[in-house]
């Protein structure tokens, strides 16, 4: 209170992932690869559908790793982009009879739009400040959804029922199972793709204005474009898992989207290891499983369950399952040295 | 004009309660650097420990007294138990043990004492204030706690060792250690007076919303936000700023049509937003400059 | 020869005797339900914004508790499953594909909450499945013709607001109207009731303030109503704001007429703790008894109520309405399945569901009946008003319906 100044030489808001590390050996991938594959075949269709819910949080969440793993910027209002993506694909989908593929791309893109106008201001603020931005924009996003203005297209507070498509050209699956691969298919694709984009020149600017913003920006890395781009990547993607979950569910309401999915989001991004793109399965298995179980485990303290046992990950590990991976790994290492 | 006033004198007293909070949410802030979720969910728990208190027999200001005692308590349990261990972590982490505490409590409240609501009782009575139909009795003495809160976490910080040291610890960790400030402790010495200082606000809101284990959810934004607003490094700014949520969030329904009375929060929070973006410390916080 | 085919006869008439006794005893199973044992399946909020409705859940696990420790159902156990959504709609979605497919229930019974029950809609009605007793008074739910496997149980909030519309018309034709309603389904469908019982008066609503569920208090918007000079104050409104909007009236003196919604006439959840002295003559309207009015304690319903909760489930509060609510709805399902006898296929369960006639729960009002058809499936129709004395609810008036034609 008497100083006028704080001078602060901040310490890393995230923490350094090296590029290396970011994904997971080849040997594995395609262990994992075959597993998403083969399960739909002898698993019920309850299942098929649990795991489809997978995909998609895994997809929202490795969003969530792209913009703060990657760019170091906080969010913890991925449920408005999320939302965006499922009301847009509803409303094509409903109102206008497009047919549910193509509703996901028109997601991503304007939930691209969305994310990098909201970059814009959000270019100002870190650390705890746009935590806190991002959570009024989850905040508000329900209560948007609920305006009487919009409600001829959104239903209002009844939301919108969404058909299931059935598999196309006739072949002999079931919805759900149809689902599921296309599901995966979108996912490994895009999974591809920010692999991709973090190790290309722009992931190379996200890092440096993660681990730096002040070095970065003195050593020539536009950081007001990248930072943006991050939102607007991030964003993205999140509309398109959000499109998928609408199709899934086939169901939106405002109470879908609330302020607790963007801090489960969260919740799955740190479990899975931040900035460890193939740790997003796990968090979102995280999301998905753990509630179920601390709800078999007691009924009435099922969110006492829940906090502990998120208590003893992040204890045993801190890193989340990236530190899992490493541990892994190092122990093959020595095996194979043997 | 009469509604004009009307509407600022409603938004002051439901700004007493905004600005309760946003004192504990600043408290935790001076000594841990970050915001911590289960700050309303801690000050939840305190309430109901005084009701049950109270309803065991034991009048309104032991009750009082215990449970700042017991919140003092559980504070620094909480911090040395779960959260010491979490100081290496990152910062992430540490957030993610903040929802989980959050989780705990919030659910533990809900199976000892269920989620009806329950009546609680004020020290100031419920009659309209002065004469006016808008501030009642118990709200004004809420404002008059909250000032008085606030003077005292003044001259703790400021003219007190503890306070001193507490201040250093937070901000220049390593040159505090260096004169022999135990910063550890200071930490927990933080979350002990925000568990304290959540309880008390805890207790003045609770006439108001009514005692429940969801009761500190949308209190806990507010809180937040005002915190922010007002600058997360200055008690009087978060005072202010509350007072100011509440005022602008009334003005906003009232006067913005159509979608003002649906939009309120979100107005209120677009508008601190907008703030930060011009005074990204807030109305009163220091600015703070970074190095490389 | 004649006595041969006599014979023939005989033997063929006691063969066909024999058959047809024999088929029907025969007993006809989906699946969930088998010899010894049916499978209930329940989706509640037991976490999150609405888990002050969970005692529903708990209620009607202990009087299935009851009914097996009595014999069960024909001989039958029942099996309660009960899961928690959180009121969120996509976890309901989940754990009612759940309880259809991994646990496989016969029914699932009174799930509660308007958003998670319209995500379920379409699959239970794909998968023909019951959804029974929906614990959600949105109008839609009595819609045999497109959703011939749900249906509702407690009186629509439109039904509910004719009534005090009704009301208003005959014994308040002056009234400047003030409206403060919870910006959701459960609001909505209200205030949709009131306009449109009100029909050409419905200008009679001066002003109308909704408010979200998450705001920690709705003072702000009880003053804007008194600045608009309403004399009537219409609170459609769930518990906790219930009792705000009673205590914050006393506190800045506005003495309306005040009517509440039947969701928030708890004595034991609103009234006791918004304080009795302010909510001296509050009106609404309820189909179910009271526990506080001692006018049901020889009641013979109410006294197995009473027994129930004191064996079965003693944390229950007799004056929390969602204890009353969970026994009464429970019952019904009880009457649905002893009704299903031995053909306990999930199309027999609607078919008896849709078949109650002048069914009397142990907990309605005297003269509020169960009634249900093919075309009709909207089993409680029926309100009575009732008005705040002293400490507890005095019935005014008869019995009215909802429906709006009248």
């Amino acid at each position: 209170m008497s100083a006028a100044e704080d001078v602060v030489t901040e310490g890393q808001a995230v923490e350094a992932v090296p590029k290396r590390a970011m994904t997971l050996g080849a040997g594995t991938s395609v262990v994992v690869l075959l597993l998403l594959l083969a399960v739909p075949i002898f698993a019920k269709n309850f299942i098929i559908f649990q795991m489809t819910m997978l995909l998609i949080y895994g997809l929202a969440v490795m969003a969530l790793n792209i913009l703060t793993g990657g760019s170091g910027q906080f969010s913890l209002g991925q449920s408005a982009f999320y939302a965006i993506g499922a009301y847009t694909s509803a409303i094509l989908m409903e109102h206008f009879n497009v047919n549910y593929a193509l509703t996901l791309p028109v997601a991503g893109l304007i939930c691209f739009a969305v994310g990098y106008l909201f970059g814009q201001p959000a270019l100002r603020l870190s650390g705890v400040y746009l935590a806190l931005a991002t959570f009024a924009l989850a905040t508000a996003m329900p209560q948007l959804l609920k305006l009487g203005f919009f409600e001829h297209w959104t239903g209002g507070v009844q939301g919108l029922v969404v058909t299931k498509p059935d598999a196309p050209f006739g072949l002999k699956m079931g919805q759900d199972m149809w689902l599921y691969y296309f599901t995966l298919a979108i996912t490994i694709a895009i999974y591809v793709a920010s692999v991709n984009l973090l190790r290309s020149r722009s992931g190379r600017a996200f890092m440096a204005i993660r681990d730096n913003e002040i070095a970065a920006s003195a050593m020539g890395v536009d950081v007001a474009l990248y930072k943006t781009l991050a939102f607007g990547v991030s964003a993205g993607i999140t509309g398109v898992a959000g499109g998928l979950g609408a199709i899934a569910v086939q169901f939106v309401a405002p109470d879908s989207y609330t302020i607790t999915l963007a801090i489960a989001l969260f919740l799955g991004m740190v479990v899975g290891g931040v900035g460890w793109l193939p740790g997003s399965i796990v968090g979102s298995a995280f999301i998905i499983f753990v509630p179920n179980i601390a709800e078999s485990i007691s009924k009435g303290l099922s969110g006492a369950v829940f906090g502990v046992l998120l208590f003893l990950v992040i204890f045993l590990v801190p890193h989340g399952a990236r530190q899992v991976a490493i541990v892994s790994q190092q122990l093959i290492a020595k095996l194979k040295q043997r | 004009m009469e509604l004009f006033t009307n509407q600022i004198l409603a938004g002051i007293s439901t700004g007493a309660i905004y600005a309760c909070m946003a004192l504990a949410v600043v408290m935790i802030y001076q000594a841990i650097d970050h915001l911590n979720f289960a700050q309303g969910e801690m000050a939840m728990f305190s309430t109901f420990i005084s009701w049950q208190l109270m309803q065991w027999g034991i009048p309104y200001w032991w009750a009082f007294l215990l449970t700042m005692a017991f919140s003092f308590a559980a504070g620094i349990a909480i911090e040395r138990t779960l959260f010491k261990p979490l100081a290496k972590a990152p910062i992430l982490t540490q957030v993610a043990g903040f929802i989980a505490l959050f989780s705990i409590i919030n659910s533990c409240a809900g199976l000892i004492w269920d989620f009806t609501i329950k009546q609680y009782p004020t020290p100031f009575g419920s009659s309209p204030f002065l004469g006016s139909q808008l501030i009642s009795t118990h709200q004004a003495g809420m404002i008059g706690v909250t000032v008085l809160l606030l003077v005292a976490l003044y001259f703790f910080f400021q003219y007190t060792r503890v306070g001193l040291a507490m201040r250093a610890a937070a901000s220049v960790p390593e040159s505090a250690r260096l004169v022999g400030i135990n910063t550890s402790w200071m930490i927990a010495l933080g979350w002990g007076m925000a568990a304290g200082i959540g309880a008390i606000a805890g207790i003045l809101i609770a006439p108001v919303v009514f005692l429940e284990p969801n009761m500190m959810g949308g209190v806990l934004i507010y809180g937040f936000a005002a915190a922010v607003l007002g600058g997360l490094t200055s008690p009087f700014g978060a005072v202010v700023g509350g007072f100011l949520v509440g005022i602008v969030e009334n003005l906003a329904g009232t006067y913005i049509p159509g979608v003002g009375n649906e939009l309120k929060l979100p107005i209120a929070l677009a508008l601190i937003i907008t703030v930060l973006v011009v005074k990204p410390a807030g109305l009163f916080g220091r600015p703070i400059v970074k190095r490389v | 020869m004649f006595s041969e085919r006599l014979c023939t006869a005989a033997l063929a008439a006691v063969s066909l005797a024999f058959a047809s006794d024999h088929a029907f005893a025969q007993q006809k199973y989906d699946a969930g339900a088998n010899d010894t044992e049916i499978k209930i399946g329940n989706i509640m909020p037991y976490s999150g914004p609405a888990s002050a409705y969970g005692v529903i859940g708990k209620t009607e696990e202990a009087y299935f508790r009851k009914i097996n420790a009595e014999g069960g159902i024909n001989g039958r156990k029942i099996a309660f499953i009960s899961y928690d959504d959180g009121y969120s709609p996509p976890k309901a979605f989940e754990q009612a594909r759940k309880l259809v497919e991994n646990d496989e229930v016969l029914v699932l019974f009174n799930p509660l909450g308007t958003p998670s029950n319209t995500a379920i809609e379409k699959y239970m009605n794909t998968k023909k499945v019951p959804q029974l007793f929906v614990a959600t008074g949105a109008t839609k739910w009595d819609d045999p013709k497109d959703f011939p496997w749900t249906m509702g149980w407690q009186p629509s909030y439109q039904s509910e607001a004719h009534i005090y519309a009704k009301f208003l018309l005959k014994e308040k034709p002056d009234a400047r109207i003030g409206v403060l309603y919870q910006n959701d389904d459960f609001g909505k469908d209200y205030l949709k009731g009131l306009k449109d019982a009100l029909g050409a008066k419905s200008s009679l609503i001066t002003a109308e303030e909704s408010y979200e569920a998450s705001e920690p208090s709705i003072d702000g918007h009880i003053v804007k109503l008194k600045a608009s000079g309403a004399n009537v104050f219409i609170s459609i409104t769930t518990p906790k704001f219930a009792a705000q909007a009673i205590k914050k009236l006393a506190e800045i003196d506005w003495h309306p007429l005040h009517i509440l919604s039947n969701v928030s006439a708890s004595v034991g959840g609103v009234m006791r703790p918004a304080g009795f002295e302010n909510s001296q003559g509050i009106l609404s309207a309820s189909y179910a008894k009271d526990a506080s009015e001692t006018q049901w304690d020889n009641d013979p319903g109410m006294k197995k109520l009473y027994a129930f909760l004191e064996q079965y489930y003693p944390e229950g509060d007799r004056l929390n309405a969602s204890v009353v609510y969970g026994y009464g709805v429970a019952q019904t399902l009880v009457k649905v399945l002893q009704m299903c006898g031995d053909d306990l296929t999930r199309a027999n369960v609607m078919k008896q569901a849709a078949s109650l006639k002048e069914f009397e729960p142990d907990t309605l009002l005297p003269g509020i009946k169960i009634n249900t058809s093919p075309t009709d499936y909207a089993p409680i129709k029926q309100l009575q008003m009732m008005r705040f004395e002293g400490e507890k609810w005095e019935q005014i008036g008869g019995i009215m319906s909802g429906e709006l034609t009248e």
